[in-house]
């Protein structure tokens, strides 16, 4: 059989279209390349879904946690206590089982137990909390002189905010939130593990590097393989918050930049 | 447990609970939190220790084994980490039983990879296929402290090599001027101060190593996570003497809890051992309490 034609019968096996049933024994290669970046897709779709809706309940939280008012400020201060002082492996397995007993109570909850929905509402929450912390951060350094300069044009309130302050924070935050969005990235390969079950299956590419690691009993090939799809994932989110990055910052002269350091090296 | 504990289907709720949450399988449990704590308790120092040796080696000035260090560092960090717990386990044990095999069965003349099979002689097996179960147990969870311990060493590493650069210029400058040499520099001057910069990323490394213990399922051992998944299942009459509908959600709650817990104590306490050990430093946190004091 050619790499071709595994290629069209596995490409998209992480999405139940193809060959139904996953090749048994002899794996090639091809296989194996082919089976994990198919499983890719599930953890591009986890990262981007997460990553974009996530980015605005953050800001809310940040905005939130900085605020004076505690009606706003203990809930949001709660939540990401609550989201980074916990595993994000055992929030997977209570999420889990939270939809699961919804859904024995009321028929609404049933798709919530699959991952496309339940992980992807876990995630969201996690990314969240950690970026909201991020843009808190932020929004606690943002220079003093600009916010003097928007009280001095007479700017207030929701312009100020809109127009200075959340710009400001957004450009201090960026290199952090880089890193916290490659890392979310890496935690979606957690999905398929926790309590989610794969159906017929469908999983990640942590899910089929697994699977090949013990059909063969080989753990050489398929985990090198997945690292190296992560890699270039890694590579594309720094190319493309690099550019937001740059269009963030493109007002100031180009030594004045702040880079982007890479630094991804935590475990939820 | 209790000795009002022998039927428990005609006791009321309270009893009931307080007979429920003693039954022998809940006591094992309780020994799995321990589980966990022993190996924060064992993986701890000895990732830092690995951290100690990749930064030193980074450091180094011979190249090689510079690049051996740097590599170190930048490979585990780039890849999903619980990938490289999964990787670490087998490759590990593999590897164990492969240097065994070379050993003790040298006129063995079969390729040990023989297709989807990975085999090696019956002496070289790891643990013994005759031993005991507690050796299997303390074999698998020697090989989970290992692999926490090499990840997160390449982690510590990362971090203890930042620290060492922070350090000022000016005070090896003045060892050397003292005379000191290479080693003692290192040993006497740059160690002690370093720790100071370090703590803030090994704080963080050890609340991230908090987070990580939930991943010990993953290496098949009875932890926590393992037992919440046992004991909150349905469990129907015919097989107990509590049985009870679906409560996995209940105690993930409680693990939940006591990780959140677990975080805060962390939290407060590294707090004050910053505070103890930025006490005369040539740092801002320093300067303060300094002034503070006087």
């Amino acid at each position: 059989m050619s790499c071709l034609q595994t290629i069209q019968d596995y490409g998209l096996r992480s999405l139940g279209i193809g060959e139904r049933l996953l090749p048994r024994e002899n794996f090639t290669l091809c296989e194996q390349f082919t089976l994990i970046g198919s499983g890719m897709l599930w953890n591009i779709y986890f990262g981007v879904i997460a990553l974009l809706t996530g980015f605005f309940f953050a800001t809310a939280l940040g905005v939130g946690k900085a605020s004076a008012n505690p009606w706003f400020r203990k809930p949001a201060e709660w939540f990401i206590f609550i989201f980074r002082g916990s595993p994000l492996f055992i929030q997977f397995f209570f999420g889990y089982f939270l939809f699961l007993s919804l859904k024995s109570e009321y028929a609404f909850f049933a798709p919530f137990t699959a991952a496309w929905l339940g992980a992807l509402i876990v995630l969201f929450l996690n990314t969240a909390a950690y970026s909201g912390e991020i843009f808190y951060g932020a929004l606690q350094s943002i220079p003093k002189g600009d916010v003097e300069a928007a009280d001095a044009y007479g700017l207030s309130g929701w312009s100020r905010f809109r127009r200075v302050i959340w710009p400001t924070s957004l450009r201090l935050a960026w290199p952090a939130y880089t890193n916290e969005a490659i890392f979310l990235f890496h935690a979606t390969t957690l999905v398929f593990f926790s309590g989610f079950p794969a159906w017929q299956q469908r999983g990640d590419a942590l899910y089929y590097a697994s699977y090949f690691a013990d059909k063969t009993f080989n753990p050489f090939v398929p985990y090198p393989i997945l690292a190296g799809y992560f890699i270039l994932l890694t590579l594309c989110i720094i190319g493309v918050f690099g550019l937001i990055n740059s269009r963030l910052n493109r007002h100031l002269p180009q030594a004045q930049r702040r880079k982007i350091r890479l630094r991804p090296n935590l475990i939820r | 447990m209790f000795s009002f504990c022998t039927d428990p289907s005609i006791l009321d709720d309270w009893f009931w609970t307080a007979c429920y949450l003693t039954t022998g399988v809940h006591m094992s449990f309780y020994m799995s939190f321990l589980k966990v704590l022993m190996l924060l308790a064992v993986t701890a120092p000895v990732a830092l220790a690995f951290g100690f040796g990749g930064a030193m080696m980074a450091r180094a000035r011979f190249a090689p084994l510079s690049w051996v260090g740097k590599g170190y560092i930048a490979l585990v960090r780039g890849v999903p980490d619980i990938a490289f717990f999964l990787f670490f386990v087998i490759a590990l044990d593999q590897g164990i039983e492969y240097l065994r095999h070379k050993v003790l069965c040298s006129d063995w003349d079969m390729p040990v990879r023989q297709g989807n099979d990975f085999v090696v002689c019956q002496a070289a097996k790891m643990p013994l296929g005759n031993a005991a179960q507690w050796v299997h147990e303390t074999y698998g969870f020697s090989l989970a402290v290992f692999t926490f311990a090499i990840v997160f060493g390449a982690f510590a590493a990362n971090v203890l090599f930042g620290a060492m650069r922070a350090v000022p210029r000016a005070q090896l400058e003045t060892a050397e001027a003292y005379g000191m040499s290479h080693r003692q520099t290192f040993w006497r001057v740059l160690v002690p101060q370093m720790w100071v910069y370090a703590l803030p990323g090994l704080s963080n490394l050890w609340m991230v190593l908090i987070k990580a213990t939930p991943l010990l399922f993953l290496l098949g051992v009875e932890d926590i996570v393992y037992w919440a998944r046992e004991l909150g299942g349905t469990k129907t009459p015919r097989f107990t003497d509590y049985p009870h509908p679906d409560w996995r959600m209940w105690y993930f709650l409680a693990l939940l809890v006591f990780y959140l817990l677990f975080t805060r104590i962390s939290e407060i306490a590294l707090d004050r051992l910053m505070k103890r050990l930025t006490r005369g430093q040539a740092t801002t946190g320093g300067e303060a309490q300094r002034r503070a004091g006087a």
